[in-house]
């Protein structure tokens, strides 16, 4: 067993899942970034590897990827600080980037890269499922989970083609946009859930504007994980000492076992 | 030359694809039944066909340039006007197409990106015809050096929302009016302006555009008695290029050369000849060749011509590239002015800075080829809206 599906393994369980920008402020931050996480009760942590178009990303994102680039973030130092804090910490790592920084880094040696590196799995928003066996077979070759996404405007023909190509979990938005914190988030999800049940077990999990406890545990009570990204980032701008996002997560995990 | 790609997974060759965030794949699976059955459908065919007649003024001329070519002392060079079609380019060509796919699919709301602000300015005009309603996402780059543009999109109804990332150029518009689409996919169509993307919009760009080379095919052979030796058009994302060039790509004798902006040169880094110094790499929902560096960034680019800007190209170019069924070249900034001033000064005709890449590289070869040899060229655009740029470069012709 994996360590992704080690995560999921444990019964009544709910997974909680924090995004870092790598490179953001500064590769030291988040390295103390993803030790508090991984301290603080995330499950999983993904380490996003900035990229120059981020068109799935919303303003806090965008901004945090940008300014990782001109601080000279490369894929090169991305993987050399995953081998590290892949021995630090015992949660799972996963690599969340554009599909061109890998495809340029060479698809196969990217995904050695990163499975030596200690990495478990791999997000690639802009690679759909049906542009996905070009990475997908080099994962599983490297016993990597390629993590597909769904978002509540998929029709059940994608549902099902997601389903049963799905490994580690399933990332579905909970709202049809880019990335970024929201006051509400809307219903329309349970249908999307009950589609991947038809065809699978993987788990799922639920990001896209998640910044509060409150909206954690609302949508934790219909999927298997909760995933937080631009309001993590948002704290870490606000208060450098990381306090700010260190309480985040712990509101979030008592959340989450409160369910 | 193979003429049924892209494939069915919207591959040329190796090129093309989908590359979106999963939000986006519905609205791209619409889109492609909407065209599919537009296709099929004569009477949405006669519609588009009676709006570029009576909307855009089409079929646009063909002109012997006659002063210049007698002036280069070489070949003949024949002129595609597209710059006499309504609002000032060939692209309301791709505009009025995608207009009446919005109305087929029955969606209020059109997003576009625009350079140079003619491809704003034809998809606000036909959303003002249509009656809907229309964003135009402009990087702020561009807000500036073209100003008139933006006030003739206002003026139409639409709303100009300046981008402010990134390059602050065409790249970071289509950003923007990606991350727009992804949020109203539901009600918003993307009026995507060149043969780039996912699929369909390469396919579907290039067929809304080839009216360009059915008609100027048509014309050169009634009025030279044979088809051209050379055609010659400008390489931004490859529309105008791309329209031109099809209809012709089975006539093999027929020598086809795409013109991209060299910029400062191409040895200073700072130009956006994509394929003459690209690699290959996926931006913007495409396979296709792309300025990036080592760590597979987009690198930034740089043109006089604002339409020209921009690291990708379309998918089908980079594979006519390949095939080598497609020549491209370069011109850099200084020979565009050159282009420009010549076609202004000669025949009266003041070039879109754009079409000035093809119009410069087009008077060196009928420079160098023999009288019976017919160069045609794909003047995509006007170049009312590019004085205010030429202005400091032009200053002892225009003072």
């Amino acid at each position: 067993m994996n360590k992704i599906d080690e995560v999921f393994s444990k019964p009544g369980s709910r997974a909680l899942i924090g995004y870092v920008t790598a490179g953001y402020p500064d590769l030291d931050t988040t390295v103390k970034l993803v030790r508090l996480l991984a301290l603080e009760g995330c499950d999983i942590i993904e380490l996003g590897i900035p990229f120059s178009d981020p068109v799935g990303d919303g303003p806090v994102i965008q901004q945090a990827s940008f300014r990782a680039l001109q601080n000279g973030t490369t894929v090169e130092k991305c993987l050399s600080m995953a081998g590290y804090l892949s021995s630090e910490v015992s949660v799972p790592l996963i690599f969340m980037t554009y599909f061109n920084p890998v495809w340029n880094f060479g698809i196969k040696s990217f995904v050695e890269r990163a499975a030596s590196a200690g990495v478990s799995g791999m997000i690639v928003p802009d690679l759909p499922v049906e542009e996905s066996p070009q990475l997908r077979d080099p994962c599983k070759a490297s016993s990597l989970d390629l993590i597909y996404m769904l978002s509540p405007a998929s029709s059940e023909k994608r549902i099902t083609l997601t389903a049963e190509n799905a490994s580690g979990f399933i990332y579905l938005m909970s709202v049809t946009g880019v990335t970024g914190t929201r006051s509400q988030i809307p219903a329309g999800l349970e249908r999307v859930i009950a589609g991947i049940r038809r065809y699978s077990n993987v788990p799922v999990c639920i990001g896209f504007g998640i910044s509060n406890a409150a909206q954690a545990s609302s949508v934790s009570r219909l999927a298997d994980g909760v995933i937080v990204g631009s309001r993590l980032i948002q704290l870490t701008e606000e208060d450098p000492t990381l306090e700010k996002a260190g309480c985040f997560i712990r509101e979030l995990k008592g959340a989450l076992a409160d369910e | 030359m193979n003429k049924t790609l892209p494939d069915m997974k919207g591959y040329f060759g190796r090129f093309g694809g989908r590359y979106v965030p999963e939000t986006l794949m519905p609205a791209l699976e619409e889109l492609e039944q909407a065209y599919a059955e537009f296709k099929a459908d004569k009477r949405s065919r006669e519609e588009l066909n009676r709006l570029n007649r009576t909307y855009s003024g089409r079929p646009t001329p063909l002109y012997p340039a006659e002063n210049l070519s007698r002036r280069l002392g070489g070949g003949r060079i024949w002129l595609k006007r597209e710059d006499l079609n309504h609002t000032g380019a060939h692209k309301i060509n791709n505009a009025l197409g995608q207009g009446l796919l919005v109305k087929m699919m029955g969606k209020k709301r059109i997003v576009a990106e625009t350079g140079a602000g003619q491809h704003g300015v034809a998809t606000a005009a036909v959303s003002a015809m249509l009656g809907l309603e229309c964003a135009v996402y402009m990087g702020e780059e561009d807000v500036a050096r073209q100003a008139l543009n933006v006030a003739r999109m206002k003026l139409m109804g639409a709303g100009v929302i300046p981008v402010g990332t990134g390059s602050r150029t065409l790249k970071d518009a289509i950003n923007e009016a990606i991350r727009d689409w992804i949020t109203n996919a539901d009600t918003s169509h993307y009026l995507l302006g060149s043969v780039v993307g996912p699929s369909p919009y390469p396919e579907m760009v290039r067929d809304f555009q080839s009216v360009i080379g059915h008609e100027a095919r048509e014309q050169i052979l009634a009025s030279a008695g044979k088809l051209p030796d050379y055609i010659i058009a400008c390489v931004g994302g490859g529309s105008n290029a791309m329209g031109m060039f099809y209809p012709f790509l089975e006539d093999t004798c027929v020598k086809l050369i795409g013109v991209e902006a060299a910029g400062r040169g191409i040895s200073s880094g700072s130009h956006c000849a994509t394929l003459s110094a690209g690699t290959v790499g996926i931006l913007h929902g495409s396979k296709s060749y792309l300025l990036q560096d080592g760590n597979g960034q987009v690198a930034s680019t740089h043109s006089i011509s604002a339409g020209l800007d921009y690291p990708g190209v379309g998918p089908e170019h980079s594979f006519l590239k390949d095939s080598g069924r497609v020549e491209y070249a370069s011109a850099d900034d200084v020979q565009a002015l050159t282009g420009f001033r010549l076609l202004s000064q000669s025949e009266g005709i003041i070039p879109a800075l754009e079409s000035a890449h093809a119009v410069y590289t087009a008077a060196r070869l009928a420079e160098k080829s023999g009288e019976d040899t017919d160069i045609l060229v794909c003047l995509s655009g006007r170049g009312d809206k590019d004085m205010e740029i030429v202005k400091p470069y032009l200053e002892d012709a225009i003072e």
